[in-house]
């Protein structure tokens, strides 16, 4: 006998069919939703902005007069910045992943440790501010400086990037590492040698994002006490310094005063959006000259 | 412990031409070991000789231990956490589950095939000199001479010998798999591990590998593991049948499959489990 009745089968066809297509629309949906949003942002921004992009507001100092401010400052306070997040979540971040998905002992210490950091990347971005009011500018008492920003912005992105490193890791074929191992190497050498290579492109991707969320963040940079006021250029690691978002921020702050900072905030958004296309940019360029297939 | 020098011992021996490999040296001898992986015991009490230059099969249904136990050969199954031995394994006269035996040292004396062919996601010749490399040959011209001599011990240099630069994975599965042998001879070892190196392949790539093995046992000793029957016969000298992580019986090829001491042994073979 059999158990599927084809007349049953039949009747139903027509609603499974019919609810495959709705599904699919209601996802295409759910992409447009977030690129119309996206659009609009874009649009806005970028009406209201571009008139005030010149030479003088991306080389000029910060003036009280919006025809004459400038946000050189700004600029290079967020380079400034970069060059601390960078190198450092870069490198402890990855180095932990390394050492909890290859060296560590599977174990409760091991799944421990990988939980609180999954953990730690979801805390709020202003209590990283505390954390780094605290130990950075007030313990260490290196001030407002750039060296206190970045450390903080490192701490806070120092999460996703190991959790992006540590399932890039992951994601490298056992049988890639037996190969090398079978030939005598040691794991150091199989680490460099196979296991990064073939992890990079994933490790970039999240330190992509990563970087993208340092370079925006303002809340945590508002509690180390970071102004937007006439201060000289950064010139090093422990100078004062501003940021590309706390200029956006004080200027919408502000724009009830003065209505023209309202435009100067939208110029400053563009100048930050196009400094991450440019960065991401750099770490597609990286990444698609790496990938490999396997 | 001093490292395991390689001893290439050329035998003038006009004996084991003809009569058959019994008089070959032991190259690795298996005493009591018995494997747990937690607190599955996974190996029970193995004794086990291989001699050189002979290609020893070792053949059983699924999860009797053999794989397992030719990864305890170079030591790879510790790369599974929780592995426990005890026992005795001696290669060339040294144990090689000593603690204090460095594993880099035994692996490249023994290489290893795996079952999937596992090339590195690189070019060819990357792909060869990766083992010399990694013993720390840098010199080019020595690294071109090894991985041309590699690639025809593993037959496949005519097929690949101007795209030594191409991706590895432009090959097809036979050629990857052959590439994976070259990849093994190149760091020169005395002991070839196969773990079911054709189970991925089809039967025209299958041949050349059987062909290929055939070949290497003149250098090599070569202890390969199949779930194919008439594999083992046609290429063994020796065939080890497992079961349940014994060995049940270990003799001559031909013996085992024409006439198996053990019961078990002959339902196997004849079919009628596995």
């Amino acid at each position: 006998m059999k158990y599927i009745d084809d007349i049953k089968v039949q009747k139903r066809m027509n609603s499974r069919v019919l609810k495959n297509d709705i599904v699919k629309q209601l996802f295409l949906a759910a992409t447009l939703f977030g690129l119309v949003v996206l659009a609009v942002l874009l649009i806005r921004v970028i009406t209201e902005g571009a008139a005030w992009i010149d030479w003088n507001f991306l080389t000029g100092k910060l003036s009280t007069a919006a025809e004459r401010a400038g946000i050189m400052g700004a600029i290079l306070g967020t380079s400034w910045l970069m060059l601390i997040v960078v190198p450092v979540t870069l490198f402890i971040g990855v180095g932990t992943a390394i050492y909890l998905e290859l060296y560590a002992k599977k174990g409760k210490f091991q799944s421990f440790i990988a939980t609180n950091i999954s953990n730690l990347a979801g805390v709020p971005s202003i209590v990283y501010g505390l954390l780094g009011l605290t130990i950075f500018v007030r313990a260490m008492d290196f001030g407002n400086v750039v060296m206190a920003g970045g450390l903080t912005l490192s701490l806070l992105v120092l999460p996703i990037v190991i959790v992006a490193a540590q399932e890039a890791i992951r994601a490298v074929p056992q049988h890639l590492s037996e190969a090398s191992y079978g030939m005598g190497a040691t794991k150091w050498q199989t680490v460099k040698n196979i296991v990064l290579p073939a992890a990079l492109p994933g490790i970039l991707t999240g330190s992509i994002l990563a970087l993208s969320r340092a370079i925006g963040e303002t809340a945590p940079l508002t509690v180390l006490g970071i102004p937007a006021l006439l201060i000289p250029f950064p010139e090093g690691l422990f100078d004062t310094f501003t940021a590309l978002p706390m200029q956006i921020y004080y200027w919408t702050l502000d724009s009830s005063l003065v209505e023209e900072y309202a435009y100067l905030a939208a110029a400053t958004i563009i100048v930050l959006l196009v400094l991450l296309f440019l960065l991401n940019s750099i770490a597609i360029f990286i990444r698609n000259k790496f990938q490999q297939r396997y | 412990m001093s490292p395991l020098t390689k001893t290439k011992k050329v035998k003038v021996d006009i004996k084991s031409e003809t009569s058959t490999t019994k008089n070959n040296e032991v190259v690795y001898d298996t005493k009591d070991l018995n494997l747990w992986y937690g607190e599955t015991h996974a190996l029970k009490d193995v004794n086990l000789s291989i001699h050189e230059k002979e290609v020893t099969a070792i053949i059983g249904p699924s999860g009797c231990g053999k794989s397992t136990y030719i990864k305890t050969l170079n030591r790879m199954v510790e790369l599974v956490p929780s592995v426990r031995t005890t026992g005795v394994i001696t290669y060339k006269g040294k144990n090689i589950l000593d603690k204090s035996l460095k594993v880099e040292d035994l692996r490249t004396h023994v290489g290893m095939v795996f079952q999937k062919p596992n090339p590195f996601p690189k070019s060819i010749y990357e792909n060869i000199a990766y083992g010399p490399k990694i013993h720390g040959i840098r010199n080019k011209k020595v690294l071109d001479e090894i991985v041309e001599k590699s690639l025809r011990g593993a037959s496949i240099w005519d097929e690949v010998k101007d795209r030594l630069n191409e991706n590895a994975y432009g090959l097809s599965g036979g050629q990857q798999q052959r590439l994976c042998i070259a990849r093994c001879l190149a760091i020169e070892p005395n002991v070839i591990l196969m773990d079911e190196p054709t189970s991925a392949l089809d039967p025209k790539s299958t041949l050349r590998i059987e062909e290929l093995v055939q070949e290497l046992k003149k250098e090599y000793s070569i202890i390969i593991v199949t779930h194919n029957m008439q594999q083992a016969a046609r290429i063994s000298d020796k065939t080890a049948f497992f079961l349940n992580g014994e060995v049940v019986e270990y003799d001559d090829t031909n013996n085992i499959f024409t006439n198996p001491e053990d019961s078990r042994t002959e339902d196997y073979i004849s079919g009628r489990f596995g």
